[in-house]
């Protein structure tokens, strides 16, 4: 295999892996997930300033 | 040692001792680490100061002056954000027991081995990795502890998800074992004295995937971790887009990695290994600004913060620093800019614009947040010193990326001018003479850089002392909380 054919296969293959991640970013199934993430820094006070009075949804777990 | 906030429902316990113990030494080696930066900034306008000492040459200070802001300051930063966030936002408390504590002894004495040997002359010559073999050895066991309390606490959490910022700080400490695991191969001869496992072109390769991924991961991806939780948290509200922060921390881990040649442009390094540094160093302008616009962002529609909160300002701002020096780092490494700035104080004046204005800032502002919340306070004892503090650091930062701009220009112009005859214009001599101005002008920026970090400390003890200044200026997220 000569170094074009490697080089082309190397940039075909980051391709796909940044595709996979933004699919996996963005998709719908994961949006959930992400929104009670992105709460975590808000754990250790009682609410976080912008929420309304629910516990913070990430603590339900065991 | 309970959280300060107990109202949540059961709140572990938290191991605060070891967050307070690198918080104070945070502030104590940035202020010893920037105060040998003056001092050789100073030996270049007055070379007479070292004494004709050899300790006090600048060969030998410059090193400790690297490796006390970027190990002892940058490293105790990343300590006390990596200790205080893994735990608040798994909701455990610190995996392994005593070997937090470990960590903490283990990280000074390897900080005052440093400052002890560098002076006398010990050193392997490698960039950012000039420390000898024994104390190497001491680096491998604290950071290999510290990854076992890391992740142990991250696979005790109680929360489902794993936040952004542990992604960012798991990626820093694993590549840094990587990386100093891989380029401190040596084969010892004395106590005091090693040679690098590698030679020639190989070594410089090595020695500079090492260097750029110390920037890459220990100066980015760290303080990144820190940026995506303190500013959400100073802010009052999450980040702007948990997505974009996904997308750019693989992103991000995945190129920068690849970056390392850039420092080897002409070289004797294959020219195709060259052109690989140079794409990649382009490449990485994308992750970077994501993760920058992410953080700005997340003030969107919140703008009128940062009018009455200096802490806040301190971290959007070191954004804009990143931002801005993400951006000239790629135009540096495009072979033909390269041509011009390499060896010029150009590269000096893009590090600090990293150094200062990125991390330096974003530690202090974490600092700001973090203090108060560590001892148990409303805020810091004066938000007014935070506000001359941060004026201070953009003031010095801004004067001292200047004048090297200006510096490197011209040294880079001076050496490559050439008479009809083909010879020099001028001599290298000329071009340190044209630099003067540029040094003074860096000294000066340095100096009130260093006085701000003075008045930080002052802040500090103040705080953990319990004073309280004022009480106006309660600003919004104190009023909240």
């Amino acid at each position: 295999m000569d170094q074009g054919t490697l080089q082309g296969i190397g940039t075909v293959l980051t391709m796909i892996a940044f595709l996979g991640v933004c699919w996996w970013a963005y998709s719908a199934r994961n949006k959930k997930g992400f929104e009670e993430a992105s709460k975590l820094p808000f754990a250790d006070e009682q609410l976080p300033s912008q929420e309304d009075a629910q516990p913070p949804s990430q603590q339900k777990d065991k | 040692m309970s959280s300060n906030v107990t109202t949540a429902g059961d709140q572990p316990v938290y191991n605060t001792k070891v967050v307070k113990q690198f918080a104070i030494m945070t502030v104590v080696w940035g202020i010893v680490g920037m105060l040998v930066g003056v001092i050789i900034a100073a030996e270049l306008i007055w070379p007479d100061i070292n004494f004709n000492l050899p300790w006090l040459h600048f060969g030998r200070l410059r090193p400790l002056h690297t490796n006390a802001v970027v190990f002892a300051f940058g490293g105790c930063a990343l300590f006390t954000s990596v200790y205080h966030v893994v735990q608040r936002t798994c909701q455990a408390s610190l995996f392994g027991g005593p070997l937090a504590a470990f960590t903490f002894w283990g990280w000074q004495l390897i900080i005052v081995a440093a400052a002890i040997t560098l002076p006398l002359g010990m050193t392997t010559a490698k960039e950012y990795a000039e420390l000898e073999w024994p104390i190497d050895i001491a680096i491998t066991l604290v950071w290999v502890s510290f990854a076992v309390v890391f992740f142990g606490t991250i696979m005790k959490r109680r929360t489902k998800h794993i936040y952004v910022a542990n992604w960012f700080f798991g990626a820093f400490i694993i590549t840094i074992a990587v990386l100093h695991l891989g380029n401190s191969a040596a084969i010892p001869v004395t106590a005091t004295k090693s040679y690098s496992a590698y030679a020639g072109t190989i070594d410089a390769m090595v020695q500079w995937w090492y260097g750029h991924n110390a920037v890459g991961f220990f100066l980015t991806a760290g303080f990144l971790g820190m940026m995506y939780y303190f500013v959400p948290k100073q802010a009052g509200r999450p980040v702007y887009s948990y997505r974009l922060s996904i997308v750019h921390f693989w992103a991000l881990i995945a190129v920068y990695i690849w970056a390392g040649p850039h420092h080897l442009m002409y070289s004797a390094l294959p020219d195709w290994a060259q052109s690989l540094g140079m794409v990649m160093s382009l490449i990485l302008l994308a992750p970077s600004w994501g993760g920058m616009i992410n953080g700005m962002m997340t003030l969107s529609g919140a703008w009128h913060k940062l009018r009455d909160d200096p802490t806040l300002r301190f971290l959007v701002v070191s954004l804009s620093f990143y931002g801005m020096s993400t951006f000239e780092g790629p135009m540096m490494s495009i072979k033909t800019v390269n041509a011009l700035s390499h060896n010029t104080d150009w590269t000096i004046g893009h590090v600090h614009s990293g150094a200062l204005g990125w991390v330096a800032m974003v530690s202090i502002g974490m600092l700001y947040n973090l203090i108060p919340v560590l001892y148990k306070r409303a805020q810091m004892y004066s938000v007014s010193l935070i506000n001359l503090h941060f004026w201070m650091s953009t003031i010095g930062t801004v004067l001292y990326i200047a004048s090297m701009w200006v510096n490197g220009i011209a040294q880079g112009l001076m050496w490559r001018a050439f008479n009809t005859d083909g010879t020099l214009t001028y001599s290298f001599a000329e071009s340190i003479e044209a630099s003067y101005p540029g040094y003074y002008v860096r000294f000066l920026g340095g100096v009130i850089f260093l006085c701000g970090m003075l008045i930080m400390a002052y802040n500090v003890w103040r705080t953990v002392r319990g004073d309280v200044q004022e009480q106006k200026a309660v600003s919004a997220e104190v009023q909240a909380a």
